[in-house]
C-alpha cells in the first residue's frame, strides 16, 4: 500500500453521505465516496450511511460491491453503519424484505422501523454504557432517530456502548464487535463527534500509515 | 421495550428534514395500488407516493382531484416497507390531518390535485408529519419553507412526460441561489423583496449556498437520462410519476431510473441501463398545454 494517509470510504449509493463526510472532515480524517469496486482500493475503513436499507441493499448488489466489500470486512476492514447502515451489518433483520442482503457481520437482531412510522421519529438522548464513549459518567449524546431500527437481541461478544434515553434501561443503540461499529440513530446529523472519533480511532489502530 | 419515552421529542424540524435527507440520491415513485407499490419497491424505490390516479390520468379525466381513499393508502402501507407518501390538496389542512392520522410518512401538498384554497397554503408547522411542496422558483420555495415544508421539489408539468418545465424550475432555483451567494448585505434585502420571501431565509442561503431543506425534482421525468440530467442540474433526488407505469415495461424502467439516479454522473452506466427499455410514456409536449391545463401555475 502506497497510500500516504489512511482514507475512510463512505458508501455513496444513496442517503446522507455528505453529513458523514463533513463529520470526518471536522476530525481531519480524509474520505472517499464509494460507488464502484475500484473505489475500495487502499481504504482503511468504510462507512454505511443512513438511507433506505432496501434500496441500499439492492444498489450494493447491482454496483458489484457486495462481494468485494464482504471480503474486505471479513479480512478486518473496520466498518461503521448508522441507521440503515446497521441494518446492512446485522446478522438478523426483522421486517425486511426476503431478498434484502445484509453482510451479517454484527451479531444482533434488528427490527426495521422498530419505532413506527415517521410521526414517531424523534430527537432524544442516548446514554453511554461502555468505556469507549466515556462510560456511564459521560454526558449523554444527542441523537436523531428517523424511522430507526430497534435492536431486539444482541449476541454474545457484542458490546453495547450506549442505550436510548437517560439512564441504562433503554434499548441498545450503539453496538461494537471488534472492528464493526453500528448505531441505530444518526450521529452524523448532530454536532457530537464522539462516535465518529471512536471509529477514526478504530481505523487508526489498524493502520500504520495513518497520518492525521 | 424502552423506558426512554420521556426524553423523546417528535415532529421537530430536524426529524422532518432528516427523513428527506435519508431519501437523497433515491427515486420516489407514484403508485396507484399495492401491486404497483410492490413493483416500485422491488425496483429500488426509496419511497412511494400513494395516489388514486397518476397525473397523466388526472389530466385525461378532468374533474376534481382529491386525497386518496384511506383504504388504498393502508393497502399500500401494508405491502411495502419503504416510506409511504400521499398527496393533500393545496390549503386542505383537513386532508393533511387525515393523512397524518393514517401514519403516512410524508405529505405532499400538491398542485397535481385541485387546490382547496386560492390564497393560503397549509400551516405545516402545526403538524408532526413532514411536508414536501412544489416550487417553480426560489421565492415560492422559500415561502413554502417558511410555512414549514421540510423538502422542496420542482413542480415541472406533472403527467406530461416532458422534462422541460422541471429543468426550468431547477435552473431558476439553483441559479438564483448562486447569485445570492455573491450579493452584498444591501442586495440581500432587495432579493427578499423580489422573491417575496423572508429575509432570514435569504441570508441563510447567502451563508450556506444551499436551500435550507433538500431540493428534489419532480415533473415529466420519463427516462434514465432525464434522471441523470436533473441530478446534474442540482436535484438531490427524483420523483417519477406517470413516467414509470405509463411505459411499456414499468419494472425494468423503474429499475433503470433508480440506477441512473445513483450513478447520474457516470454516462457509461446510464447508457448501460438505458438499453432496450421499450417505449417510454407517449406524453404531451408541455408547450402545447392550454393555460387551464397547466398545473405548475397552481400555488401562491
Amino acid at each position: 500500500m502506497s497510500e500516504p494517509t489512511a482514507i475512510v470510504g463512505v458508501l455513496a449509493l444513496q442517503g446522507d453521505v455528505r453529513e458523514h463526510e463533513a463529520a470526518f472532515g471536522e476530525l481531519g480524517v480524509p474520505t472517499r465516496r464509494v460507488r464502484r469496486p475500484e473505489d475500495l482500493d487502499g481504504l482503511s475503513g468504510v462507512v454505511f450511511p443512513g438511507g433506505e436499507s432496501t434500496t441500499l441493499s439492492l444498489l450494493v448488489d447491482s454496483s458489484g460491491l457486495f462481494d468485494p466489500l464482504h471480503k474486505r470486512i471479513a479480512e478486518g476492514l473496520p466498518v461503521f453503519g448508522t441507521c440503515a447502515g446497521i441494518i446492512l451489518l446485522a446478522r438478523q433483520v426483522e421486517g425486511g424484505r426476503a431478498d434484502q442482503r445484509s453482510f451479517g457481520v454484527l451479531d444482533c437482531t434488528v427490527r426495521r422501523n422498530g419505532y413506527g412510522p415517521q410521526r414517531f421519529s424523534f430527537e432524544g438522548e442516548v446514554t453511554p454504557t461502555g468505556p469507549e464513549l466515556g462510560g456511564e459518567d459521560a454526558a449523554p449524546l444527542p441523537a436523531v432517530f428517523i424511522r430507526a431500527p430497534l435492536v431486539v437481541a444482541v449476541g454474545e461478544g457484542v458490546d453495547v456502548l450506549a442505550r436510548e434515553g437517560r439512564g441504562t434501561g433503554g434499548a441498545p443503540v450503539v453496538l461494537r464487535d471488534g472492528k464493526v461499529l453500528g448505531a441505530t440513530f444518526h450521529p452524523e446529523l448532530t454536532t457530537d463527534r464522539r462516535l465518529h472519533a471512536l471509529f477514526a480511532q478504530m481505523v487508526k489502530s489498524e493502520c500504520r500509515t495513518a497520518l492525521w | 421495550m424502552t423506558t426512554a419515552n420521556e426524553s423523546r421529542e417528535t415532529g421537530t424540524f430536524t426529524v422532518k428534514r432528516g427523513l428527506a435527507d435519508m431519501l437523497r440520491g433515491g427515486v420516489i415513485m407514484d403508485v396507484v395500488d399495492a401491486a404497483q407499490a410492490k413493483i416500485a419497491e422491488d425496483a429500488g424505490a426509496v419511497a412511494v407516493m400513494a395516489l388514486e390516479r397518476v397525473p397523466a390520468d388526472i389530466r385525461r379525466d378532468g374533474g376534481v382531484a382529491r386525497m386518496s381513499d384511506p383504504a388504498l393508502i393502508e393497502g399500500i402501507q401494508q405491502t411495502v416497507t419503504v416510506p409511504v407518501m400521499a398527496k393533500a390538496r393545496i390549503g386542505h389542512f383537513a386532508e393533511a390531518q387525515v393523512l397524518q392520522a393514517l401514519g403516512v410518512d410524508y405529505v405532499d401538498e400538491s398542485e397535481v390535485l385541485t387546490p382547496a384554497d386560492v390564497a393560503h397554503h397549509i400551516d405545516k408547522w402545526a403538524f408532526t408529519v413532514p411536508f414536501v411542496c412544489g416550487a417553480t422558483n426560489l421565492g415560492e420555495a422559500l415561502r413554502r419553507i417558511s410555512e414549514g415544508a421540510a423538502m422542496i421539489r420542482s413542480k415541472g408539468e406533472a403527467g406530461t412526460g416532458d422534462v422541460v418545465e422541471a429543468v426550468g424550475h431547477l435552473r431558476s432555483i439553483v441559479g438564483d441561489i448562486r447569485k445570492i451567494t455573491q450579493a452584498d448585505g444591501a442586495e440581500l434585502f432587495a432579493w427578499a423583496k423580489q422573491l417575496a420571501a423572508p429575509i432570514g431565509l435569504v441570508k441563510e442561503i447567502a451563508e450556506t449556498g444551499k436551500l435550507p431543506v433538500p431540493l428534489f425534482c419532480a415533473g415529466g421525468i420519463a427516462t434514465p437520462a432525464d434522471a441523470s440530467l436533473v441530478m446534474q442540474l442540482g436535484a438531490e433526488a427524483v420523483f417519477v410519476g406517470s413516467g414509470i407505469f405509463k411505459s411499456d415495461d414499468p419494472a425494468r424502467r423503474a429499475r433503470a431510473i433508480v440506477e441512473a439516479t445513483t450513478h447520474f454522473d457516470d454516462a457509461e452506466h446510464v447508457a448501460k441501463v438505458s438499453r432496450g427499455l421499450g417505449e417510454a410514456m407517449r406524453g404531451r409536449a408541455a408547450a402545447e398545454l392550454e393555460g387551464s391545463e397547466r398545473l405548475a401555475d397552481r400555488g401562491w
